[in-house]
């Protein structure tokens, strides 16, 4: 199958290197070298490939923040790993779905237990949306002022200039005001 | 001291920031070590500005998948990896119309044939079972034995040494354990086994189930070596119809591959305990394994069916863990640990097959 595709399959520490490096490269061939195998698990277990797709990034994303955190340990297969995280995904997608007939899914890989990993990656992914909410809903110049200062580092000067303040205790207060409403929208939810 | 809020937010975000002397840091320590409070507000800042990080590193994160993402021809990919039915399931699926009309013709020339031919009414169709009975050829060598003497007038017989019945068994352990057919070994009085490279060894049957047609045989010669362990699992679960399955098997003296399919969930007359299979059986693969792609038994082969040409049966590997289970324990002498994992999953038929010829015998019964 992968021979027909022509997808090179890179060898696990190369990805865990390139992952660490930000490498775009690495990361596209991580995503095309394991993504036919998720299809597979998806289409033959009453799925569709738009949620193979969801599911295999989320599977990408929690590998991603694994190694970036340091702690992807090479004791088991990369493919053994995203294919354990999206099989897991998997039936507790189906689970909500009600579409679960119950009984084992078709397998085509060998798997391991990582249901208090992917717990935990839920736990926090929930945080980041509803952050993503609390954003979307903060309103501009709030929004901006926010993403510039804590997302991109950009100093209060910068800030400053950028939005015309015509000082930078102003800046400051108005960053300030647009912090508070951020924190009560985002506790809101 | 009473601060203000934000004045309290700027200090956290400067130390945080690394952005203090020297003294504000150790001032700014002590309030936190005096005020919970502060500590806590430093706790929730960073986690809350954290989050905002993290947001905006997932949005790009995702924004490189989805543009990785559109370069795949998803379609093409999918269609590629559809599980297909099996060529029994498909051409099932596209000809049903055609089959049932020709499977409606062919009963009726059936029955027209049994109620002309009067087996309809007296007599069951017989049920072949395939130990391969050598009494036929016996009779015709003991004629011509005859016809020898009667031209040379010298009386000298042999002890008749040949096998009365052949069938196949295979290994359930590395230790001797071998099963094969209750109606293979029955009525014999030796049973011995013969592996690939053409060695036998003398066995003992140390359990049979007449009601699931399996026989247990333990290998008792000293020149008997385990053979290590067996390559593939027993299967605990049903299969599903249409999947590939395969027996290895001696139906004459060299070892025989048989392909086929899964084509029933029942055996003879709707028995549950068996499958219905499309394989290629010749009388003596009786007690062969049936094993599936991943190289897991899932049953023994017992008995072809006379009228339909291609139809066999297998006991299913359910009944004969079954029967094992009942084996008294008394009756062994080593134990049973049967493997639940097979080796060969992943293996090509070839290869799977070159593992598994070590494990299959020839079960011959000598009856004197």
């Amino acid at each position: 199958m992968n021979n027909q595709l022509n997808v090179e399959i890179p060898s696990d520490s190369e990805v865990i290197i390139g992952i660490l490096n930000n490498s775009d490269s690495v990361l596209k061939k991580l995503y095309l070298a394991y993504f036919p195998m998720v299809l597979q698990l998806i289409v033959n277990n009453n799925g569709d490939e738009d949620e193979a797709k969801d599911i295999y990034q989320e599977a990408i994303i929690v590998l991603y923040n694994k190694i970036k955190r340091g702690d992807f340990e090479l004791s088991s297969k990369l493919k053994t790993y995203i294919y354990s995280v999206c099989r897991r995904l998997w039936l507790k997608r189906l689970k909500q779905l009600n579409r679960y007939a119950g009984g084992d899914i078709k397998d085509f890989e060998e798997f391991l237990p990582v249901e208090e990993e992917v717990e935990r990656h839920e736990e926090r992914d929930l945080q980041i949306s509803k952050m993503g909410e609390a954003l979307k809903l903060l309103g501009e110049p709030c929004k901006t002022i926010m993403e510039d200062f804590y997302m991109h580092n950009r100093s209060m000067q910068d800030i400053c200039e950028r939005f015309g303040y015509t000082n930078a205790d102003n800046a400051k207060t108005q960053k300030y005001k647009c912090l508070q409403r951020l924190k009560k929208l985002f506790f809101q939810q | 001291m009473i601060m203000r809020e934000n004045q309290l937010i700027e200090l956290i975000e400067r130390y945080l920031g690394g952005e203090m002397t020297a003294q504000e840091r150790e001032d700014f320590e002590a309030l936190r070590k005096n005020d919970a409070s502060v500590d806590a507000k430093m706790a929730e800042h960073k986690d809350l500005t954290s989050l905002i990080k993290q947001y905006n590193e997932r949005v790009k994160l995702e924004t490189r998948l989805n543009a990785i993402h559109d370069e795949i021809d998803v379609h093409t990919l999918k269609e590629d990896l559809m599980a297909h039915p099996s060529w029994i399931v498909q051409m099932w699926r596209n000809h049903h119309s055609k089959i049932s009309v020709a499977a409606s013709v062919a009963i009726l020339a059936i029955l027209l044939t049994l109620f002309v031919t009067g087996d309809l009414s007296n007599k069951d169709p017989r049920f072949q079972q395939l130990k391969a009975d050598v009494e036929g050829v016996k009779r015709q060598q003991r004629q011509l034995g005859e016809q020898q003497k009667n031209i040379y007038k010298t009386v000298k017989t042999a002890p008749v040494t040949n096998a009365k019945f052949r069938g196949t068994g295979f290994a359930l352990t590395g230790n001797g354990y071998i099963v094969t057919n209750f109606h293979v070994v029955n009525g014999g009085d030796s049973v011995y086994v013969q592996n690939a490279e053409g060695t036998s060894f003398h066995t003992k049957v140390v359990y049979t189930d007449p009601a699931y047609d399996v026989a247990i045989l333990q290998v008792n010669d000293t020149s008997f070596k385990n053979i290590g362990p067996v390559p593939y699992a027993f299967k605990k679960s049903k299969s599903d119809l249409g999947e590939l399955v395969y027996t290895l098997g001696f139906p004459g003296d060299d070892v025989k591959y048989g392909p086929g399919a899964l084509t029933g969930a029942s055996g003879y007359r709707g028995d549950t305990t068996e499958y219905e299979v499309y394989i290629p059986v010749n009388p003596g693969n009786s007690g062969g394994p049936l094993l599936d792609d991943k190289g897991n038994i899932i049953g023994v082969i017992n008995g072809k069916q006379t009228q339909t040409s291609g139809a066999a049966f297998a006991v299913k590997s359910r009944y004969l863990l079954k029967a094992i289970q009942s084996i008294p324990s008394d009756s062994l002498t080593k134990s049973i640990n049967l493997n639940t994992k097979s080796t060969m999953a992943n293996l090509s038929r070839t290869k799977q097959i070159e593992k598994l010829r070590n494990y299959v015998f020839m079960v011959k019964v000598y009856n004197q």
